[in-house]
């Protein structure tokens, strides 16, 4: 059993993020696609707790954005209190497919940015927490995608060996010669550009899945090779066991420290994957929201220029991060100290003497 | 050390060839080619696309497409672009050029920031003055590449005397001191991108080394600091490093990619991204090929670095 304070301290923040993605439908104020035209590019919206006679609410409230726009410059916008709202918890709203249930609610005539709004008026918040759900799977299941694909390589490289291992690792070879953003471009420049935002949601998916699988089939041959030597796993042979039955059985769960390290890793890496390439235009586009192309609004200096709130996107990034490299510095500091019982130091989960 | 050479260069030829086969295979697999667009214009005629794809090879097998693209090759022209209806190498010349003054600087600066930096947090490994950089470095190593530059943009918008993308100011080709004007942007960018992953590793290999018992006798002897540090430790825990140079090349062709979009750096990486969204097939495989060939270029110089720095693999070869 692993004790770490850090590592499970990571890993359930990295949870709780997930959960709140997940949850947008009931976290998030507003739907992502709902345009306030009336107010694109208002700032993050002050909670006040008192009035301007100085007076204490108990329940806070929020005012409404009257924009002061000139005809040149940037968006303007005042505070008017006159048309304010009580925040309340827990609302109720109704919509186009029925009622919903909402973290938060206004009952006023004022509507809530916790974050701001973007060119359309959308709200940033509800924005940003369905755009994670976009952004955050697509790095867990392109990671899948290519741990499964890296398993299945290095399992039939490793175990098979002879011109099999050679042409599966000089294929490994291949890839890993790309600089990865240069890999991913050259497999996403020959997949349709145009698609519906589900169709691109899994053709993003698929092409950082392909990208990625190099370094773990690697990995999962090394593990394979010294693992096929082991005492066990020749008398398991010698009692007349199939292959697939020693791969599944015996080899497989050996990687399984390594399959969990790679997974952490690469999964910030896919991650970031999808966002530059959303933000490049080649990936999930409007008016699905995700991370990476809700930043790319800031490719036009005049927004880069004036709204600071479009960075927030890209701030959401760097927590995410670094939950997942302090997870993966726990968990690497975890395998190192955790030798295999023959004494050679696998990056494998330790266990017990397999007695057959 | 020239077989050593020769079997990689040998190595290199392959993966080349094997990018190349592959990325054809792609292109024929994809679907949409180029002259897709055309059809959908109602004043451009059926006839006249066709006679186009003929022309331009459109039609052939997959296999006489390669055979035609490898004789474009040899003649030096790397393929034909569609969009812009002449050989691919005359376009993408001056654009690698670009890159690698970008790529080749910032690799340099990295490096020598990272080399001290790393030194002096190992040999303060524990007290403040390694946990504060260390915290400091965790944090840039968790920062996406694209926010850094987009934040440095903002910055240089702000300031107003820096100028915010492009590689000379209007008039001023081959200007040397406006060249390095327009480089500070995306060099800080990539260095910052990149200096974290070095000088974690600079750090690990130098504490590793620190913690040698030659090291106790040299401090014992009355070796001064920066001698030991630099002269005696640094050598001792230099072969990991240069091994991480060749990484690092591949670290940076990447980074600089994403910011030369950004920042408007008249590199391949804009050539690239636009050659995608227009199908121009023969500029994405010859932006690959270059980047797969610098990449391996900079493993091999490394494995030269090695080879000088290490007299143990000297003797073994």
């Amino acid at each position: 059993m692993i004790t770490n304070t850090k590592l499970w301290l990571s890993a359930l923040s990295l949870a709780f993020v997930h959960v709140a993605v997940v949850g947008a439908a009931f976290f998030a104020p507003y739907d992502p696609a709902e345009q306030h035209r009336d107010v694109p590019f208002a700032p993050p919206m002050r909670v006040h707790f008192a009035d301007a006679e100085g007076k204490l609410h108990l329940r806070p409230y929020v005012c409404s954005w009257i924009s002061q726009t000139q005809d040149v410059g940037p968006e303007r916008y005042v505070e008017d209190c006159s048309r304010a709202a009580s925040l309340r918890f827990l609302v109720r709203t109704q919509s186009a497919s029925g009622s919903e249930w909402h973290l938060f609610g206004t009952d006023g005539p004022a509507r809530m940015f916790f974050l701001g709004t973007d060119d359309y008026g959308r709200d940033q918040l509800s924005r940003l927490l369905y755009g994670g759900q976009v952004s955050l799977f697509a790095g867990l299941l392109a990671t899948a995608l290519s741990l499964g694909l890296g398993l299945l390589m290095g399992g039939i490289a490793g175990y098979f060996g002879s011109w099999l291992d050679d042409a599966i690792m000089r294929g490994a070879e291949v890839f890993m010669a790309l600089p990865w953003i240069y890999l991913l471009f050259a497999v996403r420049a020959f997949l349709p550009l145009h698609d519906g935002p589900r169709q691109s949601f899994f053709l993003l998916v698929g092409v950082i899945g392909l990208t990625g699988w190099a370094r773990p089939s690697r990995l999962v041959r090394g593990v394979i090779l010294s693992a096929k030597e082991r005492d066990f796993v020749r008398a398991a042979r010698g009692f007349g066991a199939s292959n697939a039955y020693i791969l599944r059985r015996h080899l497989l769960p050996e990687t399984s420290g390594v399959m969990l390290t790679q997974a952490v890793l690469l999964i910030p890496q896919c991650i970031l994957a999808e966002v530059t390439l959303s933000f490049l235009g080649l990936g999930v586009g409007e008016p699905v929201s995700s991370w990476g192309n809700m930043l790319a609004s800031l490719q036009k200096y005049y927004v880069l220029q004036s709204y600071w709130w479009m960075f927030l996107p890209g701030l959401a990034l760097i927590p995410v991060f670094l939950l997942y490299n302090a997870l993966a510095d726990s968990l690497l500091r975890h395998f190192k100290t955790t030798r295999s019982h023959d004494g050679t130091q696998l990056m494998g989960r330790q266990k017990p003497q397999e007695a057959l | 050390m020239m077989r050593f050479l020769a079997n990689r260069l040998a190595r290199t030829a392959f993966t080349l060839l094997g990018v190349s086969v592959l990325a054809f295979i792609l292109i024929d697999l994809a679907p949409g080619e180029y002259f897709q667009d055309m059809r959908l214009n109602p004043q451009i005629s059926r006839e006249t696309v066709a006679a186009l794809r003929v022309e331009y090879g459109l039609d052939q097998a997959l296999p006489l497409k390669y055979a035609r693209w490898l004789r474009s090759v040899s003649r030096g022209e790397l393929g034909y672009s569609f969009a812009y209806n002449c050989p691919v190498w005359p376009l993408l010349e001056t654009r690698i050029a670009n890159t690698l003054i970008l790529t080749i600087t910032a690799l340099v600066c990295s490096w020598l920031i990272a080399i001290p930096l790393g030194v002096w947090m190992a040999s303060r490994a524990g007290r403040w003055e390694d946990r504060v950089s260390g915290l400091g470095n965790t944090f840039l190593l968790g920062t996406p590449d694209i926010l850094i530059a987009l934040g440095l943009l903002a910055f240089a918008l702000r300031v107003t005397w820096l100028p915010t993308g492009g590689m000379h100011a209007p008039l001023a080709d081959g200007n040397l001191n406006d060249l390095a004007l327009h480089l500070i942007l995306p060099v800080l960018a990539l260095v910052a991108g990149m200096l974290p992953i070095l000088v974690r590793h600079v750090r690990s290999a130098m504490l590793d080394v620190l913690r040698a018992p030659f090291i106790a006798a040299a401090r014992g002897h009355g070796v001064p600091r920066g001698r030991l540090l630099f002269g005696h430790a640094l050598p001792a825990a230099a072969n990991p490093l240069i091994s991480l140079f060749g990484l690092s090349v591949g670290v940076l062709l990447s980074g600089s990619l994403l910011i030369e979009v950004v920042m408007g750096w008249p590199g391949v990486g804009p050539l690239l991204l636009q050659a995608i969204l227009e199908r121009d097939p023969h500029i994405v495989v010859a932006a690959v090929l270059f980047s797969t060939l610098f990449l391996t270029s900079g493993s091999v110089l490394a494995d030269i670095f090695l080879y000088v720095a290490d007299p143990r693999i000297r003797v073994e070869s």
